[in-house]
């Protein structure tokens, strides 16, 4: 065999290649299976949380994700869909206290739990300190990842606060500042492609500080 | 309003509100969740079915055959459309690609059908039972190879950066052969994404034959005339809404496959329905910034004056695509009498190339200042003072056009002194701070400033309240906020006295958010307005319109003062007027400048390179509002750290596709990336440009910024990268010796 890489006997060639061959001659087996899939019903299952303080009981398609249980039947769009994979943090709810990517968890794994989102944070009328600093500092620019940016950023106070190590935490036996590395370590997984981190870092700041 | 002479003093002048860091008027609703983008409009649609998207995999061929019995039979699913189903489509003014592919596939994970379900989760399983039988054509996706023989290509990005195909002033190859100093660099940008965080997401419902899209587009009046010609309706009827964007850079300048699928959806389905992308098809399905392979050289005499400049830049696109201009800057940012400039442009079977933030200048300007940098190196100076010595207040080819405002060799000698460039050590790999080597780096920014036609509806009501109606978009870059401050300004009223929508095609048409025409052009369209509308008050008073002033919700003439609610009346007063452009921006050069300064450090044992600090220091005409314009110019100088030092889309070139499709593989700046980002703008008015005498920002932040870290990074360690980005695998065989 010759050295993987020329386009005719790649590996990824022949999978392209066989994959072909497998849908040419896999046809009538799927139309077989017509059948057997159209039984298929989603399964549902009951689920109750309280969301925000507020109990609420769903039946849900076992499939459905913690994030669209909340958006799609609960209506509470604050929480935001950006990647669906866990690899933008648009989606960062708190539960029971600690933050979680939203799309990676499915809703009917949440039952009893206390989910806290960025409307239970605070109103246009009642904002929380931290969705006043991000006005303040201008923490945001087209809003998207800014739900999540702020309810990571709550949580991570919290979390510095409880003594939690992050990668960047250089003495474990010490008290760990809420500093701008730690703040900005923690944060990483909340992408912001306007680029505000730097203001972001302002608001966290100030709130750090005043409830210090 | 025609502008058609530069402006004299008008009500912004008085600076009362214009130009104040007021706070987004949209924050309150941003920071708590409650503003409701395209996907999210539970408030208009109660209960719409969910369409989930299938795309091509391939890159070029055909479809031979597509298998939908299993899928339909799914559960929940409504219907499937595909190309067959669709009628006859056409494709956009604005798309180079079908939004619907097949039976022929032009590029990997162009949509080839939407399945529509009662559930999300049952559109997204059934989508999964979709079989397609491909044939696979032969495509061309290796840009150096196509260059070697593609033609040479002119053209105008639409957003300000244009060049023809071939470009001569005076005997460049003469007087670069004479010149006692020269570089002859090549130098290649990569494929990027706009990877803006919220995937193109839309939701159409037909009423009868009308059809209402709620999207997420920057273009309105573009959008409503592509989504008319590519289903084959009358414009009339349709109606793009899109009153929160989160994000575009470019990447939602044009209808993109959502709008279409979900419009198609719906008909099929007989009830509305939404789509939203999937996050690992965007980078693929969607536009992106083509890559460039660029050619630069300068000859200088030995004092440092350029003699000869010459930029060659080769990309690649779609059948019908364009190239990148990448050469553009290059005809205006330095003097030089012998100059030539030329674009290659070679047909590629990748995705769609377009615009993105600052297109032509952003990969051009990576390029071209590294070029600078270079030169200076070879001249013995600084390359400020090279930068500065080569300067030029004219247009370099056509020295009767002045430039309206050019302040480029302040922004390089304020920026120096804040940024203490004068602690510089000009000789490479000398500044070390324990295991990093610390350099710094220093570009110019130079983006063009353009004016679109724009309008505005403004009204009065009983109240007070001053209502601003416009197609404008706020893509994040502070629209709602700076046109309130205008309408204030204009009406004499306080901020929370102004409501402002966006964003509705109903409304009237505005320049929308692209090439940082947005905030000059929209603006300027509600001065517009807002001027009728002081006539039409002052003439319904019976005040004589020349000495009227409207200041804290009163009219004044003389000694006579009326409340503007009373004025108003029950009725309330409307006007509407749209700004026009006369030839000053062919009078005068429009064009917006800037220093962009970088330290970094570069890791000794990984050749990592991290940023330390950042400053841009801007004239870019009047600042409107000096927060959301600095919150733009950072924005900008995150995304030049991305271009920089991470974001490449990885060509596979035997199967024709971008590889790192996901925000996991396609590496963006993260916070971790970013310090505390310095920001100076240079006070200037610019009366050339509207009477807001204000040009674009949001473009210009990101201009430089690439070669201002990678000049930081060989003032660092000695090694010059020339092609982006500037990862540590290519320094790492080249890095001084850890003694």
């Amino acid at each position: 065999m010759k050295d993987s890489g020329s386009p005719e006997i790649s590996r990824r060639g022949i999978l392209a290649g066989g994959a072909a061959a497998v849908a040419a001659t896999h046809v009538p087996l799927a139309d077989a299976q017509t059948a057997t899939r159209s039984g298929l019903k989603p399964t549902l299952a009951k689920v109750e949380m309280t969301v925000n303080g507020k109990r609420e009981a769903m039946e849900l398609d076992t499939r459905t994700t913690l994030l669209d249980a909340l958006r799609e039947h609960l209506h509470l769009i604050g929480t935001k869909k950006g990647c669906d994979h866990g690899q933008c943090g648009a989606c960062t709810v708190m539960v029971d206290g600690k933050r979680i990517n939203s799309c990676l968890s499915l809703a009917v794994m949440h039952q009893g739990d206390k989910i806290t989102t960025i409307e239970g944070l605070g109103t246009p009328d009642k904002l929380h300190p931290m969705q006043a600093a991000f006005i303040k500092h201008d923490g945001y620019q087209c809003g998207y990842c800014t739900p999540g940016q702020i309810c990571s950023a709550v949580a991570v106070i919290e979390e510095i606060r409880a003594g939690v190590p992050s990668h960047v935490t250089g003495d474990l036996n010490a008290k760990t500042p809420i500093s701008n590395a730690e703040m900005r370590e923690r944060m990483s997984g909340n992408i912001c492609r306007c680029g505000a981190y730097s203001n972001i870092l302002e608001a966290m700041t100030e709130v750090a500080e005043t409830r210090a | 309003m025609k502008f058609t002479t530069p402006a004299g003093q008008n009500p912004i002048d008085q600076g009362k509100v214009v130009g104040k860091p007021h706070d987004r008027i949209d924050g309150k609703f941003k920071t708590t969740g409650t503003a409701p983008y395209a996907y999210e409009r539970h408030d208009v649609v109660a209960n719409p079915a969910y369409g989930y998207i299938v795309h091509a995999a391939i890159a070029k061929g055909r479809i031979g055959a597509m298998h939908l019995a299993e899928a339909k039979a799914a559960p929940g699913v409504i219907t499937i459309v595909t190309a067959a189903e669709a009628g006859k489509l056409t494709k956009g003014d604005f798309n180079t690609a079908m939004l619907l592919g097949g039976p022929e596939i032009q590029h990997y994970h162009q949509a080839i059908a939407i399945v529509v379900a009662e559930t999300f989760e049952q559109a997204r399983a059934a989508a999964n039972l979709v079989r397609v039988d491909y044939e696979r054509g032969k495509g061309r996706f290796d840009l150096d190879e196509a260059l070697k023989t593609a033609p040479l290509k002119g053209a105008d990005s639409g957003e300000g950066s244009k060049a023809p195909p071939v470009d001569r002033v005076g005997d460049f190859e003469g007087a670069f052969a004479k010149a006692a100093v020269k570089l002859d660099a090549r130098y290649t940008t990569p494929d990027h994404s706009h990877a803006m965080m919220e995937p193109h997401a839309s939701l159409a419902r037909w009423d009868g034959d009308k059809l209402t899209v709620w999207t997420s587009n920057q273009m309105i009046a573009w959008g409503k005339g592509d989504v008319a010609k590519t289903l084959g309706i009358p414009k009339e009827n349709v109606r793009l809404i899109s009153p929160y964007v989160g994000g575009g850079f470019g990447g939602k300048l044009f209808v993109r496959t959502d709008a279409i699928m979900a419009a198609l959806g719906a008909r099929a389905a007989g009830r509305p329905v939404k789509v939203a992308l999937a996050r690992p098809m965007m980078f693929n399905n969607t536009t992106h910034r083509p890559a460039t392979t660029q050619r630069i050289r300068i000859g200088t005499d030995r004092s440092g004056k350029i003699t000869a400049i010459a930029h060659e830049s080769g990309s690649g696109d779609l059948p019908g695509g364009g190239p990148e201009t990448a050469v553009s800057q290059t005809k205006l940012l330095y003097a030089g009498a012998n100059r030539m400039t030329s674009m290659r442009l070679a047909v590629l079977d990748l995705p769609e190339g377009n615009a993105m933030r600052a297109p032509g200048e952003a990969p051009g300007l990576m390029a071209l200042e590294i070029a600078m940098d270079e030169m200076a190196e070879k001249l013995g100076m600084d390359p400020i003072a090279f930068r500065i010595a080569n300067d030029t207040q004219v247009d370099p080819e056509k020295p009767e056009r002045r430039f309206s405002q050019r302040q480029l060799i302040k922004a390089l000698q304020d920026g120096a002194k804040a940024f203490g460039w004068d602690k510089r050590n000009a000789k490479p790999a000398q500044v070390r701070d324990g295991k990093w080597l610390i350099g710094m780096g220093v570009a110019a920014g130079f983006r063009n400033n353009m004016n679109m036609k724009s309008g505005a509806k403004v009204s009065i009501d009983r109240k007070g309240i001053v209502t601003v109606y416009t197609d404008m978009t706020d893509i994040g870059t502070g629209s709602y906020t700076i046109i309130a401050q205008t309408a204030a300004e204009m009406m004499g009223v306080d901020m929370d006295r102004v409501v402002v929508r966006l964003g509705d095609s109903d409304s009237p048409v505005s320049s929308g958010s692209g090439g940082q025409w947005g905030a000059n052009s929209s603006t300027a369209g509600v001065y517009a307005a807002c001027v009728k509308l002081r006539e039409a008050v002052a003439q319904k008073l019976g005040f004589n319109s020349g000495d009227v002033e409207f200041a804290d919700g009163k009219v004044r003439s003389g000694n006579r003062s009326v409340a503007l609610a009373e004025a108003a009346g029950d009725a309330g007063l409307t006007a509407e007027d749209t700004i026009d452009y006369g030839d000053l921006a062919k009078t005068y050069q429009q064009s917006t400048f800037a220093g962009h300064f970088v330290e970094v450090g570069v890791d000794m044992y990984t050749g990592e390179v991290r940023i330390r600090r950042m400053l841009a220091v801007c004239a870019a005409g009047r600042i409107l509002n000096p927060k959301s314009a600095r919150s733009q110019v950072i924005g900008a100088m995150t995304m030049g750290v991305g271009s920089a030092l991470m974001e490449e889309l990885a060509v596979d070139k035997r199967f024709g596709f971008f590889v790192n499709h996901d925000l996991a593989q396609y590496e963006v700046p993260v916070h971790a990336d970013i310090p505390y980002q310095e920001v100076i703008f240079l006070e200037e008015t610019d009366p050339t440009t509207s009477p807001m005498k204000a040009k674009g920002v949001g473009e210009l932040g990101l201009c430089g910024v690439g070669a201002a870290i990678a000049n930081a990074a060989y003032n660092a360690t000695g090694i010059r990268i020339r092609d982006y980005p500037v990862t540590l695998d290519k320094m790492l065989d080249k890095m001084p010796p850890v003694a």
